[in-house]
Order: structure tokens, then C-alpha cells, then sequence
């Protein structure tokens, strides 16, 4: 017997938003991998030469890069709070039969998210 | 070419795959055809709701099961077929809970039971209130592990092979290619369930058409007891899905418009406060037999003290006082359905309820083995009638006798296949092709026909409101008789549109409603026959039961016109026909 | 108070007109192509669309085929896809499409057999593969008389959630995954694999991972998310995918940190 099958568009992510909210966020891991590169880079630059440092710290306020890491820290953040929402789901609690509710464990991931912020912005902007 | 199996199943709801997990576990080399016309967790099980009953706590005992199951039958049932199902009942469903079935516990991680109408001790085994959907699942599933069941999913059963005096097989159409299959078996359980659908206005969904029985009344088997037909009393006007008996198990309360608790003016006891520590007080008011609650709705109708809306006169179920938490945790498919088809939520506001068509107490006469007076042919579910159910049948005892009675018609008809082994495969094949040729000439090829089935199943509808309802009378009936053999004549002539092959649904719709014609047929000439009132079974020219005369089964035989109704002595073991007693000392 | 549907039953019935509804027909012996074809049809406010389908079986067109059985939103027999969502269609409200104008085509994702019926027999394989039953290690199983497991109602809330599944396939017609590649063990069987995963009688899992946890298993899926959007039973299949990745993960590290661990 045949049977049809509706073909796959190639823009099936336009369709519907959430699809096209998951291909963005797909999409968007290549800056957070190239972030992420970048990071590694700077480490190892670290070490180097104060002059080549000083270089690297200069080249870093070139509108270029100024604008490559606003939008690695958007979709940086854009993953973030994807994966902090999602923490809930995986990380499953039960006090006795009652689950605990998802708002407090996403709650508390966000509360130490900021935390933790804090405390880098004050030992870097502090200090 | 015919398919040959030993044992064929027809219906994969729960008494089918019970029936065929049992072969596959003590008969591992039985090759098990399981046919079905839909996919098995589609199969009408799924919406059982309240519980499953066995005894299993120490203040109950087997005694008071069997008690509580005959006098809500009215000293119908056959009390060696109620013996049986009560000793094996905690067995079955224990082994529920080793397949995985997700029963509701105590804190002691023991399962929990909860009290069901007119049992007079709790002991309904329940999965939240979605207990046959859990237990249907569960079997589905299970059924995965035995490599000897092979489905046959989407296939439509038309007809019972018999050849030589046994039954060796049905036809099928495989709906996927409309074609059709001769599936040979050394023997047949039939587990097709009820027949809700000739009813207008019923819990049952789509599928529940009467196949299995309308093809053993076809094939001369007789039908049993048919004239009992099960009013649920609360089901949800306008579509008529049902609010489980777990509810008012749980505390919940019917009250007439005027918020009065009107069932204590029905011989059911009297009302404790729903704050009083012993509400609800089980076999008494909200817990009485289904049949009683069902015509205490239609007489306080008479009275003009039912609600009237616009599907039709209700009155309410109240369980606001169980609190939002116990809902939540004990009855959250009654909230989930309420919220989503009345737009009621019952944390806040009483359920609008009616009476509602909901289950057959009555189908293939068989004995406590299953088997039918055709060699070879067995049954077991709501589709057979064996008999526990007698003229009511008690909440929660349904979802139990498809687990007992399917597996015990799978081991009787393993023996059978184990001892029949031949197949005449060749008149078979005949029979087959006449099968095809009668399908292809009255329906596929046929020209012309003028009657819509959604016309002639309509006015099936009307008959079976209006002439078997929850009162009767003989003038009605007759009445009925006559409409029947009209809409038989009128069948003749159906109109059929669809002429393909592939998943033909108008031509399976045709079928379903040649066999609702059937069943209907075999309800009205059985209630006719019973010139008596007793449980489900109301006439308003014989108000009282007539044990001298009437404490028999109706056998229903197909005749070339109508149905012959001949009478059969219920199986009296214990317990001597008595006065069903309810709200006070027995 | 939770969000409520206007309550019909006090208002009484709206009909009002009548409204063109669209419907995906497809006959694999006459044509290779579907096509859409349009029936009039009453606007009842308490209908659902499977009531307006049946209403153009019954009264139109008895040509029209597709699945349904209890109209209570539990045999699972009834999603289709309307205006492009996947729905249960006995629990889809035509008053909810205040526009009229509503599509209904079958589940997305499956090859079409017939109008709005699609071939079901790649999740019922599937099913099989995942073990979805109860296992017991050789030698463990409880005797029938000697009564049930002991499960407190603790230990049945850690899985009771992934039970309430209905197979009604409309979590894998939300997949775009599934739809690119039918290998994909999918939402529900992952979600049933983990049902009895979780369950405290269960010691199955092994059993279960080496299709759960393999490339066409778990980590097939990228997290879009819509299975559990549409999952009409609340299941949240999503989660139990990414619950399988964590405790997969887990194992793994386990198996390598601590190699003895395994024996």
C-alpha cells in the first residue's frame, strides 16, 4: 500500500516560533563555542609578554570585539536562562509524595546565578 | 491465502490481552493471533475509572464479596461463577501489581482500597481514578514480552468460521488494505466488550458496537441476560462521560435542586452529616447499587425536583467538601473532565450529573469456563456473560472479571487448541470467499441505497431511549419490536459512499451498525420476555420480581424473523434468594 | 482559583452559522496526491472539533475516515493536526477558533494511509524495543502468594507522572527531530522506558539503556521542547529525555572514573 509523506521544508523552522526559537539557540552555539575558544585563547595569552598582554587588552576595546561580546553575552544568556529553566525538570525532588515545586528549585538557580555574579563583579570591579 | 494460528483472540481490551498473556506464559509454543479493530490501548478498558474489587484487607472476607455482588445483582448471578471470580480476584490482581501496574498505596506501601456502591466493606483496588486506563496499559505493555502473541491491529472481524460442529477461526478485514483474511485457529476467544453505542446517550466509546456478540447471535449462539443494561447515575450531561462512583466512594454527596440529599426517600438509608467521621456509610445512600441511585434520579424527575438545563434535567454531585488537595490526589480525571467538557470545576462548584448508559450485564452465554455451546468458541468480559453480574452489576467488579474470567478462557482455550488439532483449511477458504463475496455484493459493489447510517443508527438511538430505558413497559416494547424489524428491512437498502478499499471506516460503520441491529434486537425481545421488575431491568406493568417464574437466565437465539427467548435456571450454590437490603442491618 | 473555561453548562448552547472547516483527504489507491477539501459546517460552542468531523461523516461526506473511539481524552485514538498544531480533537474546542477557520489534517511527521489516518507501526515497534514492562533480576521475583511489592505512595510519586502517557503520538508529530529522522526513539517511548526506569519494582534499567542511551535514543534529541508543550497528560516527555541524559551521563563517568564500580 502507498502511503504519503509530507515533505520537510527546508524552512520548517520558520513555521512555528518555538521551532524557530530552538534553531536560533542552536544557531547561537557557535558563538558560545567561539566564546568559549576565545576564553581559552586569552588564557594562554595571559602568560605572555606584558607588551603582548597590553595588546591583547586593547585590541579587546576595538568596537569589533566590543560588539562580538555583546552578542556572545546575549546569546550566552539566551542559553543560560534555557538551561536554568530546564534545571527543575531534570533535578527532581520529592519531600515525601509532594514535589518540590519547580518555581523554588529554578528560584534557587537564579538566586546563586546572581550570587555568584556579585561576588566576580566585586573581586574584579572592587579590588 | 488463510492465516493459521492455534488461537485466535477477537478484542484486545483487557480480557483479551489477559487472555492471551495467560497463553503466552503456559504456552509458550501456541502461536496467538490477537485481532483487533483498534490498536489494544485504544480499546474501551482505557476508561474505567473507580477501582477494581477484590478482598484483600483483614476485615473483609470472600464471603461478604460474593454477598455484595449477588444481592446487587438480585440473585441473578450464577453464584459458582461469583464464587470462583471472588477466590481469584486478589490473585489477579496482585499480579497486576507484579506486572507494574501503578496502584494507589497506604503509607505502609501496601495497595490501598477504597469503598465502592453497595459493597459493604472497602475493597476496590484503584489507580487514582484512572484504574482501567492503568490496568489496560499495563497489560498492553506486558503483552510485548511474549513473542508467541502476534497482533493484528486495524483488523475488523466479520464472521465465526464453524466447520464440522466446532468453531476454527474468523474472518477478518485487514483495514490498512480492506482486505480480507480467513484466520484459521484451532479455537476463538471472543472478548469484543459491550454494546453501549446502540444507545444514544452512554459512557461507551465509538468502538463498543456489539461485534463479537452480534456475530456469535449470528452464528447461533445464544445471548444471555440482555435485557440488563446498566444505568452509571452520574454522567455528564450532554456527552455522557462518566463521573466515577469513586467519587462519591470518597464522600461526594447527590443533592436534588432544592440541595436536599433526596436518596434518603428511596429505601437507602439515611444521611450522615458529610462532616461526621463515618461519611460515607458504605452499602447506604451515595453508595447504594448503581440501578437503585439511576431510577431514584428518573422518580424525583417525576416529582419536578431534578435540575433542568440545557442537556436535559440533572441533579448535583457535591464533592467541594473533599477539599481541593484530595481531588487533586484521589479524583484528578474527574477534575481534568469537568474542567475541560462542562466547564465546571468541582473544588468550587456541585457536578451537574445524569443517569447514563454504561454497561451489558448480559452477552454470549457461557459457562464458569468460558466456553459457549459451540466447540471451540469461548468468551470472556463484558461481550460474554458468565454470569457474576446478574440484573446489576456492582461497581468495580468489571475491571476484576475481564482479569479472572480472560485468563481463565485463555487456558481454556489453550487446552482446547491442545487437543483439537484439526483444521478443514479448505472449506474454510470457502467460507472465506462467500465472506468476501457477501461484503463485496451488499456493500462495496453495491449501486444505489438510499439510507444514511447516521440515520438509521439515530433512529436505532430513539427505540432503545424511549422502550428500554430504565422503565419499561410492554406496549413500548412492542412498539420496538416492530421499529426493529423496520430498520432491518431499512438496512437492506444503506447507502454507502465510499467504494475504496484502504481504511473504508463507511463500510466498518455499515458493519457496526448491522450488529447493533443484533444486539438491540436480542435487548428489546429479552426485556419483552421478562415480564418482572428486577434490578436493572424496570417494567411499569410488572412492578414486582417474580422469583417462581423469572429467577432464570433469558437465552436469546436468532431466528430468521426475530429473537426466540428460551429460559435457563441460575446456579443457586449459598445463599437462597433474599431481599437486597441497603442503609440498614441486613 | 485555576483558570476556567466560560461554563457551558450554565450559559446553555451557543450555534451560531455555520463555519468552512478544511480537511485533509488522501485515497493511496486513486491518487498520489492529498488535497484539501472544504464542508460547512455548524458553529456549536459545545462542540469539539472531533464532534464537527463527525458531524461531516454522518450528515456530508461518509467517505471521510479517521480514528476515534472515547471522546474523553484518554484512548489516545483522536490527534490530528488543527491549524497546524498537534491536538486531541475530542478535546478541541471550536469555540477556542474564534477566527472559523480551522484546518484539520493528520498528525505531522507519520506517512498518511488514508485522510486523517497516518501509520502507526514505527512507535508500536519502538514500544517493543524500549522493554516497556515490569523486569525483575533472575531469582527476585516476589511469588504471586506471597502478595504485592511493598511501594510507598513516595516511591509511586517518582514515576507516576510518566504513566499517564495515552500513546496518542502527538508529542512525535510536535518533533521536528522525529520528522528528519524516523530512527529517533522518540518522546513517549523514552518517556515509558523511564516510567518503569523510576519504579521502585523495576530493575530493568540495564536492560533498557542500550537502546535508551544510544545515538538514535536520547541523545538524538536537542531539546525543542514541544513534545511536553503538547502533550495533553502533562507527561512532560522533554524531561524525561533530559533526566535519561543526565543519569546516562552519570553512568558514564561512573564507568570511567571508578572502573571497578560496574562488577
Amino acid at each position: 500500500m502507498t502511503t504519503y509523506r509530507k515533505p520537510v521544508s527546508n524552512t520548517w523552522w520558520l513555521e512555528s516560533k518555538p521551532y524557530f526559537l530552538f534553531v536560533i539557540r542552536e544557531f547561537t552555539s557557535l558563538f558560545v563555542a567561539g566564546y568559549c575558544l576565545f576564553l581559552l585563547l586569552f588564557i594562554a595569552k595571559a602568560g605572555d609578554s606584558q607588551e603582548a598582554y597590553a595588546t591583547l587588552i586593547l585590541s579587546l576595546k576595538s568596537p569589533t570585539s566590543m560588539v562580538f561580546h555583546l552578542i556572545s553575552f546575549t546569546f550566552i544568556l539566551y542559553h543560560a536562562i534555557t538551561w536554568f529553566n530546564l534545571t527543575p525538570k531534570i533535578m527532581v525532588f520529592h519531600l515525601g509524595e509532594e514535589r518540590i515545586p519547580n518555581a523554588l528549585i529554578a528560584g534557587a538557580v537564579y538566586l546563586s546565578w546572581g550570587v555568584v555574579s556579585l561576588i566576580i563583579s566585586w573581586l574584579i570591579l572592587g579590588s | 491465502m488463510a492465516l493459521q494460528y492455534d488461537i485466535v483472540i477477537v478484542g484486545g481490551g483487557g480480557a483479551g490481552l489477559r487472555a492471551a498473556i495467560a497463553i503466552g506464559e503456559t504456552n509458550p509454543k501456541l502461536k496467538i493471533a490477537l485481532v483487533s479493530k483498534v490498536f489494544p490501548m485504544r480499546s474501551h478498558t482505557v476508561a474505567a475509572e473507580g477501582g477494581a474489587a477484590a478482598v484483600i484487607k483483614d476485615n473483609d472476607s470472600f464471603n461478604d464479596h460474593c454477598l455484595d455482588t449477588i444481592g446487587g445483582g438480585e440473585w441473578m448471578c450464577d453464584q459458582d461463577a461469583v464464587e470462583l471470580f471472588v477466590n481469584e480476584a486478589p490473585k489477579e490482581l496482585i499480579q497486576m501489581e507484579h506486572w507494574g501496574c501503578p496502584w494507589s498505596r497506604e503509607l505502609d506501601g501496601t495497595v490501598a482500597v477504597r469503598p465502592f456502591g453497595g459493597m459493604k466493606i472497602e475493597r476496590t483496588w484503584f489507580a487514582a481514578d484512572k484504574t482501567g486506563f492503568h490496568l489496560l496499559h499495563t497489560l498492553f505493555q506486558t503483552s510485548l514480552k511474549y513473542n508467541n502473541v502476534i497482533r493484528h491491529d486495524e483488523w475488523f472481524a466479520t464472521k465465526i468460521l464453524v466447520e464440522n460442529g466446532r468453531c476454527q477461526g474468523v474472518t477478518a478485514i485487514e483495514m490498512r488494505s480492506g482486505i480480507m483474511k480467513v484466520i484459521a485457529a484451532k479455537s476463538v476467544i471472543m472478548c469484543t466488550g459491550g454494546a453501549g453505542r446502540v444507545f444514544p446517550f452512554t459512557t461507551n466509546g465509538a468502538i463498543k458496537t456489539g461485534d463479537g456478540m452480534a456475530m456469535a447471535y449470528r452464528a447461533g449462539i445464544p445471548l444471555k441476560d440482555m435485557e440488563f443494561i446498566q444505568y452509571h447515575p452520574t454522567g455528564l450531561p450532554g456527552t455522557g462521560i462518566l463521573i466515577t462512583e469513586a467519587a462519591r466512594g470518597e464522600g461526594g454527596i447527590l443533592v436534588n435542586k432544592e440541595g436536599y440529599r433526596y436518596l434518603q426517600d428511596y429505601d437507602l438509608g439515611m444521611p450522615l452529616d458529610i462532616e461526621d467521621p463515618k461519611h460515607p456509610v458504605n452499602k447506604s445512600m451515595e453508595l447504594g447499587p448503581r440501578d437503585r441511585l439511576s431510577q431514584a434520579f428518573i422518580k424525583e424527575r417525576e416529582k419536578e425536583k431534578t435540575i433542568t438545563g440545557p442537556f436535559g434535567d440533572v441533579v448535583h454531585l457535591d464533592i467541594r467538601h473533599l477539599g481541593k488537595k484530595k481531588i487533586d490526589k484521589k479524583l484528578p480525571f474527574v477534575r481534568e473532565l469537568t474542567k475541560n467538557y462542562i466547564g465546571i470545576d468541582p473544588v468550587y462548584e456541585p457536578i451537574p450529573v445524569r443517569p447514563v448508559v454504561h454497561y451489558m450485564m448480559g452477552g454470549i452465554d457461557t459457562t464458569i469456563d468460558c466456553r459457549t455451546i459451540l466447540p471451540g468458541l469461548f468468551a470472556a468480559g463484558e461481550c460474554a456473560c458468565v454470569s457474576i453480574n446478574g440484573a446489576n452489576r456492582l461497581g468495580s467488579n468489571s475491571l476484576t472479571e475481564i482479569l479472572v474470567y480472560g485468563a481463565r478462557a485463555g487456558n481454556a482455550a489453550a487446552v482446547f487448541a491442545n487437543e483439537h488439532s484439526e483444521i478443514n483449511l479448505e472449506a474454510l477458504e470457502k467460507q472465506g470467499a462467500d465472506e468476501y463475496k457477501r461484503i463485496t455484493r451488499d456493500f462495496l459493489q453495491k449501486d444505489g441505497g438510499s439510507e444514511r447510517i447516521a440515520t438509521l443508527r439515530k433512529e436505532i438511538h430513539q427505540v432503545m431511549e424511549q422502550s428500554v430505558g430504565i422503565f419499561r413497559s410492554e406496549s413500548g416494547l412492542k412498539e420496538a419490536c416492530n421499529k426493529i424489524e423496520e430498520l432491518k428491512d431499512r438496512f437492506s437498502s444503506i447507502l454507502i459512499e465510499d467504494k475504496s478499499l484502504n481504511f473504508n471506516t463507511e463500510l466498518t460503520s455499515a458493519l457496526e451498525l448491522e450488529n447493533m441491529i443484533d444486539v438491540a434486537e436480542s435487548i428489546i425481545f429479552s426485556a419483552l420476555s421478562r415480564r418482572e421488575s428486577r434490578g436493572s431491568h424496570q417494567r411499569t406493568d410488572f412492578l414486582n420480581r417474580d422469583d417462581e417464574n423469572f429467577l432464570r437466565h433469558s437465552l436469546a437465539y436468532r431466528t430468521e424473523t426475530e429473537s426466540r427467548i428460551e429460559y435457563q435456571d441460575v446456579a443457586i450454590t449459598k445463599w437462597p434468594p433474599g431481599e437486597r437490603v441497603y442503609g440498614k442491618e441486613e | 482559583m485555576a483558570t476556567r473555561r466560560t461554563c457551558l453548562w450554565k450559559r446553555g448552547v451557543k450555534v451560531s452559522e455555520t463555519f468552512e472547516m478544511e480537511i485533509f483527504r488522501y485515497y493511496p489507491d486513486k491518487d498520489n496526491e492529498p488535497f484539501i477539501k472544504s464542508y460547512e459546517v455548524p458553529f456549536r460552542d459545545d462542540w469539539v472539533v472531533l464532534d464537527a468531523i463527525n458531524y461531516i461523516k454522518d450528515e456530508i461526506d461518509g467517505t471521510l475516515s479517521y480514528r476515534w473511539s472515547c471522546r474523553m481524552g484518554v484512548c489516545g485514538s483522536c490527534g490530528m493536526m488543527v491549524n497546524s498544531v498537534p491536538k486531541l480533537t475530542c478535546s478541541a474546542f471550536l469555540k477556542d477558533y474564534p477566527s472559523r477557520k480551522i484546518r484539520v489534517e493528520p498528525l505531522q511527521g507519520f506517512p498518511v494511509e488514508r485522510d486523517l489516518i497516518f501509520d502507526m507501526d514505527d512507535f508500536m515497534n519502538k514500544l517493543t524495543e524500549v522493554k516497556p514492562y515490569l523486569l525483575r533480576k533472575e531469582g527476585e521475583e516476589k511469588p504471586l502468594e506471597e502478595g504485592e511489592y511493598l511501594q510507598s505512595p513516595a516511591e509511586l510519586a517518582h514515576y507516576k507522572q510518566y504513566t499517564l502517557c495515552i500513546n496518542c503520538m502527538l508529542c512525535y508529530a510536535a518533533c521536528p527531530i522525529y520528522a528528519l529522522d524516523s530512527n529517533f526513539v522518540g518522546p513517549a517511548a523514552i518517556a515509558l522506558a523511564q516510567r518503569y526506569n523510576l519504579d521502585s519494582r523495576d530493575q530493568g534499567r540495564n536492560q533498557r539503556q542500550e537502546v535508551i542511551a544510544s545515538h538514535e535514543g536520547i541523545w538524538e534529541c536537542t531539546f525543542v521542547g514541544e513534545c511536553s508543550v503538547v502533550c495533553p497528560k502533562d507527561v512532560d516527555p522533554a524531561a524525561a529525555i533530559q533526566r535519561a541524559k543526565v543519569s546516562s551521563t552519570l553512568d558514564w563517568f561512573k564507568e570511567k572514573m571508578i572502573p571497578r564500580s560496574k562488577g
